[in-house]
């Protein structure tokens, strides 16, 4: 080695050694990775290739202006990172920084390529607001990227620290949010600012936790328990995803369901009678394959990735368990977001309906439940992957449609034996149609009687066996084949092609 | 003092515990009928029911406090 090569050697081993040791020490204590290390774990074999590290290296106290920006492999498959190194002025953005944050993003454009961002930064540098804040390359066109970016590529967004301000829409543009539990944080203003501003006095948890995010405000998809975890979740979300829109997620071997028990022992009869739909998906989806994407998030709709014999499709299920089922304002959101992402990466999707329609009442009226509604509807109306509505139980109202009923174009819309489509339930319809001459029967017994007959009635005229006869669902099968006839279908419409309507875009609700 | 919330807008279709009852996590408390469908509140934590707040019929909101756990 001569000397200038040893100059170099130097140099480059100050600059990955990070920030002052003090601010190591800091990590530890709040059981936080170093951000090379962070890279380490994510990358196959810990390789990447870095641009940039001797960003702002003349000022001597700024390491690679506090980000790296890499490109490496995940699971063989190119990915772009950057990621921010809070040992370096709290992983805050100067000029630099952002123009490398800029570059990798362009980066992944031209070889149409996943990108990550390991967030992990205290916003702008207030001092340096001329050089990156306002300008054209300035912090807006990041933002500007992801937009652009969306639907092209997979960007995920793991979140270590805090995303504050400006910094915290990096996360919003994402396609999934995983945050680390106690130590993740996401707001435009911290409760500093806040108390300075507005007079609130709350703790960072609760103004951007990652707990209250990933259950209550739904800006982050997955809680972790640690950085070791979030990094594997990363992993493990990419593994469902081609590498940009033009591929297709690659196929893997088929595994057997982690539950051993028939679909029909599942579900029970009584249509009103609560059911854990996770038994349903354990038994029907390949073991070990489902990765569930807000969780905690409005739990009466389940959304997720699954393998079915090796094949992904997205999941959008109703939980009977938690408030019957029935959609409100976050459950719309939810799904609309996650029918999204799955149509823009050629991911099929699998609607598990048991759904008693969308809440009514003040409270949800007065929330927008409808326009909310409408939301998921334009969602599932306008996806063009292969498309199965499978109606588990009930699917009552707007419900149904929501649940890619057979008027939104599925490739099929199958019935279990145990399904009950109508616009409502026994008990309100035959109360809606019925109510002047229920109450003037004055005979309570002669009235229950009355009622009894109705509801009779009323359920022969919605009997599944009747709507398949007027081809309204195209198939009825057994729960305990259910599985089987996934797989089929799933490999029969894989040759789908369906382009959107000759416009420029819809207008969206939103 | 956990306070148990309804989950959701309905009425109060049975109250499965009294005061001074020991409860767990995951125990059903109070079952509600909304939408024409059961639907079950749970405890959040273990603890001594201190107060039922509700009664079988009541409409409650969502956000309403049904039973307090001490």
């Amino acid at each position: 080695m001569n000397h200038l090569e040893e100059v170099l050697e130097n140099k480059s081993k100050e600059i990955e050694s990070g920030g002052a040791e003090k601010y190591h020490q800091k990590l530890k204590e709040t059981n936080k990775m170093f951000v090379r290390d962070r890279l380490n774990l994510l990358f196959d074999n810990g390789q990447y290739t870095e641009d940039g590290k001797f960003a702002n290296n003349l000022a001597n106290d700024l390491p690679a202006d506090g980000v790296v920006t890499a490109i490496g492999k995940v699971n063989g498959e190119k990915v772009c990172v950057m990621a921010n190194d809070s040992t370096v002025k709290a992983g805050s953005w100067g000029a630099r920084t952002v123009e490398k944050i800029i570059r990798i993003q362009e980066t992944a454009m031209n070889l149409k390529v996943p990108i990550l961002y390991l967030v992990d930064s205290a916003g702008a540098r207030i001092t340096d607001q001329l050089e990156m804040f306002p300008n054209r390359r300035g912090a807006g066109k990041i933002f500007h990227n992801q937009v652009k970016m969306s639907g092209m590529v997979p960007q995920v967004c793991l979140l270590f620290g805090p995303s504050a301000a400006g910094g915290a829409y990096i996360p919003a543009f994402c396609d999934i949010v995983v945050m680390v539990d106690k130590n993740a944080s996401m707001y435009l203003g911290s409760p500093r600012m806040a108390e300075k501003v507005i007079g609130e006095k709350v703790s960072l948890e609760e103004m951007g936790g990652a707990k209250m995010h990933c259950s209550t405000s739904g800006c982050g998809d997955v809680l972790a328990e640690n950085e070791e975890h979030a990094i594997q979740l990363g992993r493990q979300y990419l593994s469902y995803f081609p590498g940009n829109f033009h591929k297709r997620t690659p196929e893997l071997e088929g595994k057997l369901p982690s539950l051993e028990k028939s679909i029909t022992d599942i579900v029970p009869e009584n249509q009103n009678a609560p059911f854990n739909m996770y038994d349903l998906i354990d038994a029907l989806v390949d073991g070990e394959s489902f990765f569930e994407m807000k969780k905690l998030f409005a739990p009466e709709l389940i959304t997720g990735f699954a393998r079915i014999d090796g094949k992904v499709v997205g999941l959008i299920a109703n939980q009977p368990k938690v408030k019957g089922g029935v959609l409100f304002v976050d459950s719309a959101d939810k799904g609309a977001k996650f029918i999204q992402l799955c149509d823009a990466y050629h991911i099929p999707l699998v609607f598990l309906a048991d759904v008693p329609g969308f809440m009514i009442g003040t409270k949800v009226e007065s929330a927008g439940i409808i326009r909310h509604g409408a939301k998921l509807i334009a969602a599932m109306s306008s996806a063009t992957v292969p498309k199965i509505s499978v109606v588990v139980r009930k699917a009552y109202g707007a419900g149904l449609y929501a649940m890619a009923g057979p008027a939104f174009e599925p490739d099929c819309c199958i019935a279990l034996p145990t399904a009950q489509i109508a616009v409502m339930g026994p008990e309100a319809a035959v109360n809606a149609v019925y109510a002047n001459k229920i109450n003037a029967i004055e005979d309570p017994k002669e009235r229950i009687e009355y009622v009894k007959e109705k509801h009779k009635e009323y359920k022969e005229h919605i009997d599944i066996y009747k709507l398949a006869s007027e081809l309204i669902v195209d198939d009825i099968v057994p729960g305990s084949e259910l599985r089987e006839v996934l797989v089929d279908r799933l490999s029969y419409y894989e040759s789908k092609e369906m382009s959107a309507p000759d416009k420029k875009h819809p207008v969206y609700p939103v | 003092m956990n306070e148990i919330k309804s989950s959701m807008a309905g009425t109060v279709l049975n109250v499965m515990v009294s005061e001074g009852d020991s409860v767990t996590s995951g125990q059903e408390l109070v079952m509600l009928e909304s939408m024409k469908m059961e639907i079950p509140v749970e405890g959040t934590e273990e603890g001594t029911v201190a107060e039922v707040k509700v009664t079988i019929g009541d409409f409650v909101n969502e956000g309403d406090v049904l039973v307090t756990i001490k």
